[in-house]
């Protein structure tokens, strides 16, 4: 494989830099057999700049950033023409070294708080801990300089804080506590590994924030991320990692606006927005070009095919969903966005009366479908599907690819067994998936298969309304790319309308003819997706999108 | 080149679990003990000689022989028939009394599962010996009573878990799935709850029969099982206890065989329960 190398990159050691490393490489050895993990990386980290690593999962980038912060594992064997620490060679680094360079010149922060901070421990302690270990003797002062670090990385009231343990603090403030421990001792080098995937958009603007402050002063940062539009933020140069090696390297804008790789090319393709829609996201194959498609023509409004008039739901006292009320026209695409807890999600099960309403209604083909028992409801049931974050688990763990859908046909389609077997095998080639998959188990699928099965099993009832809950969130950009072009053609194929809810402004965007955005179970604002992009008018949709990292 | 040798690569484990392998030859050794067990065994297990009474264990007797001279490996491998039966009876009770306890309390209606879930509740605050005992002292000592005594009083136990299974599985993705499908009830009932449900059980099953072989055991033990001409491992065990000063390995040796068929019927269980997690 060829690697695109800009001018601007010479790996060769530059006076100064923080963390040089030439030709790592990484082999997991597993049951006798051997993975090559990390295959050669090579780059220089100079002071107060950010070099990130981009790639989707299995790339190599994670154990990359594990491996230079002393953790990759047992079973892994680590090789290197290089790795240096300003002046130090790390090559001849003994375990028990490690420990005491993580934390004084190496500061880590992984993906998930909750399962890097100690759960008993309040996370003022937690940072006191990485003090003391490092020689800071008093204990009042390590009790100022944590709640000082708090302040310093954005967390409100940190003298109450402290006290408190991970499980009490929200995402976010339990990232900014891990940031706020990585930078205690001042570290030359930041490894973020994923920092802001699990957060909300705008909590992630506060953390990006927090991360270029860090960078401002001096520390140098190493970002692992797969999203794009985070690395656009902050990163000055930019390594694109694709099957443990790196194929593409060079500066942030130059990569970002100009790709050279091919691989590079598709993934900032891949990435949706505003600017995409109408657009394929994932190239098909390289014979037809890049057809734009046509949108369906703004649905009419009296040809509703899910109506929701002023649904409440409380739950134990709080108020989940407020007086929420929206309408979904034939072939069209209604967006909800909305970070954790708008209600965006119970609303979902309220339109799929998987949940009932406290109050309001709903009506699905213009008959009531709030209010009416199960029973009367289930021969319409058919007629809207739904697709989850998490398909495994919509999967019965004992039942084949073959068995879900052909379990999913309706009875009363009235299909002999050879028909059934003819409807599986054309359920499954609508969504690209090969005919053998029918015989296969889903945990045995990667998660874009998975999502195609789950897609498949939706279309098996050939329904007017397919609601989809987060049904890309979970995915690889390049993954998320095809799956989101081949609900755009089934749409049009069949001229199904879509509910579609996501955190993701830009995938919103992309889809949705029309949004509505959410916060605190309330619909703040309503309207054409263009409109709300190019010109919120809510203070809080405004704040979203404010927050969103620039489009790459 | 530098080689950094952070972690040392971990040797590639062995594909065999020597555990489970011993475990399924030992529980192999005993079925066919149990089927046919003058193939195994090296005398008649009544066969008398007084001369040789009270011998400890050597290689014309391997584990010995009692007070009127008979060979104790023979009487062994003669009594895993009747050990086994036992075991598997009241496993068997128990498991299937579980399952139909354990669905009525998770999907029976609010009189039934409240009604049904405190019985079980009842039940199982009793210990399980002090039940067993109850109910052989209403029945009468013997092997029938020995199969009832157990299976019902571990039964609870089993109940509970079947109860939990359930509740789980009624509340799994692909139920939620199933119900957005528009499926009924009794449909979701029997292709996703029920099976999703009981499959565990199989690895409950293997481990509740060796349980049941200590419980029935140590009833016989405290005479309450079945009568002394019987080789029954908890019979030899209550036979041997008369000698345990003069020839301990009467008491002993019985003893281990039943630890052993209890540890590999639960190490079979344990790996049928780890595979099951896995998704295999």
């Amino acid at each position: 494989m060829t690697i695109v190398e800009r001018q601007s990159t010479t790996v060769e050691r530059r006076a100064g830099a923080a963390l040089t490393v030439r030709g790592l490489r990484v082999d997991f050895t597993r049951d006798g057999s051997t993975r090559d993990v990390v295959r050669g990386v090579s780059f220089a980290l100079e002071p107060g700049r950010c070099v990130a690593i981009v790639g989707e999962s299995g790339s190599g980038k994670s154990v990359t950033a594990r491996t230079l912060a002393g953790l990759a594992g047992s079973g892994a064997v680590i090789e290197a023409d290089e790795i240096s620490l300003g002046a130090r060679d790390l090559t001849s680094v003994a375990e028990h070294d490690w420990r005491r360079i993580r934390g004084k010149q190496l500061g880590f922060i992984q993906q998930d708080a909750l399962v890097s901070l100690d759960p008993l421990r309040p996370v003022g302690r937690e940072i006191e801990e990485a003090l003391r270990l490092h020689g800071w003797r008093s204990r009042s002062d390590r009790r100022r300089k944590a709640i000082d670090l708090l302040r310093a990385v954005g967390v409100p009231d940190p003298e109450r804080r402290a006290l408190q343990r991970p499980h009490e603090l929200s995402g976010g403030l339990r990232q900014r506590a891990l940031i706020a421990s990585a930078i205690a001792l001042d570290p030359e080098i930041l490894i973020a590994d994923e920092p802001t995937t699990a957060l909300d958009v705008t909590v992630q603007a506060q953390v990006l924030a927090q991360l270029e402050t860090a960078k401002a002063r001096g520390t140098s940062i190493l970002l692992i991320s797969h999203d794009l539009s985070v690395v656009a933020q902050i990163a000055d140069e930019i390594l694109v990692m694709s099957g443990g090696e790196i194929v593409e390297q060079g500066a942030a804008n130059d990569v970002l606006t100009a790709p050279q790789h091919p691989y590079t090319r598709r993934l900032v393709d891949a990435v949706p927005g505003g600017h995409t829609r109408g657009e394929r996201l994932a190239p098909q194959d390289l014979t037809t070009p890049n057809l734009h498609l046509p949108r369906a023509a703004s649905a009419e409004r009296d040809d509703a095919v899910l109506e929701v008039r002023g649904v409440s739901k409380r739950f134990a006292g709080v108020t989940a969903v407020d007086q929420v009320s929206f309408t979904l026209g034939r072939g069209e695409t209604l967006g909800i966005v909305g970070e954790s807890g708008s209600g965006k999600s119970t609303t979902a099960r309220i339109a799929l009366a998987l949940e009932s309403a406290d109050e309001g209604e709903v009506r699905l083909l213009g008959t009531p479908w709030s209010g009416v028992p199960e029973r009367q409801r289930r021969s319409l049931r058919p007629r809207i599907g739904v697709v989850y974050q998490d398909p495994l688990s919509s999967f019965d763990p004992r039942w084949t690819v073959g068995r879900i859908l052909s379990d999913a046909i309706p009875a009363d389609a009235g299909l002999t067994r050879v028909e059934r077997t003819r409807r599986v095998a054309d359920l499954l080639a609508q969504v690209s998936l090969p005919a053998e998959t029918r015989g296969r188990l889903p945990l045995r699928l990667s998660g874009g298969q998975r999502q195609r099965v789950a897609i498949a099993r939706a279309l098996a009832t050939s329904p007017d309304v397919i609601v989809l809950d987060e049904a890309v969130s979970a995915l690889d950009v390049s993954v998320q790319a095809q799956i989101l072009d081949l609900l755009i053609d089934l749409q049009r194929e069949y001229g199904l309308s879509y509910l579609f809810i996501s955190h993701d402004l830009g995938v919103i965007h992309h889809m949705s003819d029309r949004v509505l955005v959410m916060t605190g179970g309330r619909v703040v604002e309503e309207g054409d997706a263009d409109r709300i992009f190019r010109a919120p008018e809510h203070p809080y949709t405004r704040a979203l999108i404010r927050s969103l990292p620039k489009p790459v | 080149m530098t080689v950094i040798d952070v972690a040392r690569a971990t040797r590639s484990r062995a594909r065999l679990d020597p555990a489970l392998l011993a475990s399924l030859a030992a529980v192999a050794f005993f079925l066919v003990a149990a089927v046919v067990p003058g193939f195994l065994s090296p005398h008649a297990p009544t066969a008398l000689a007084l001369d040789e009474a009270l011998e400890p264990p050597s290689f014309a007797h391997w584990f010995g022989t009692d007070q009127i001279g008979r060979d104790l490996l023979s009487r062994v491998i003669h009594g895993a028939r009747e050990s086994l039966l036992i075991g598997f009876g009241a496993a068997g009770i128990a498991i299937v009394a579980a399952i139909v306890l354990g669905t009525l309390a998770a999907l029976g209606g609010r009189v039934v599962s409240a009604v049904v879930s405190r019985a079980i509740e009842v039940v199982f605050a009793f210990p399980i010996l002090l039940l067993a005992l109850l109910l052989v002292s209403i029945l009468g000592a013997s092997a029938w009573t020995q199969v009832i005594a157990v299976g019902v009083s571990t039964a609870p136990g089993y109940a509970r878990m079947v109860r939990g299974q359930i509740l789980s599985a009624k509340n799994a993705g692909y139920v939620e799935a199933a119900r957005a499908l528009g499926h009924s009830p009794r449909r979701i009932l029997t292709n996703h709850v029920l099976p999703n449900a009981i499959r565990p059980l199989v690895a409950v099953f293997t481990m509740a029969l060796g349980q049941s072989i200590v419980w029935a055991s140590g009833l016989s033990f405290l005479g309450l099982g079945v009568a002394p001409p019987s080789s029954e491992w908890g019979a030899l065990l209550d036979a041997g206890r008369a000698f345990i000063m003069q020839a301990p390995w009467l008491t002993f040796i019985p003893g281990l065989i039943i630890v052993v068929f209890a540890l590999a019927a639960t190490t079979i269980g344990s790996r049928i329960q780890q595979n099951l997690e896995k998704g295999e």
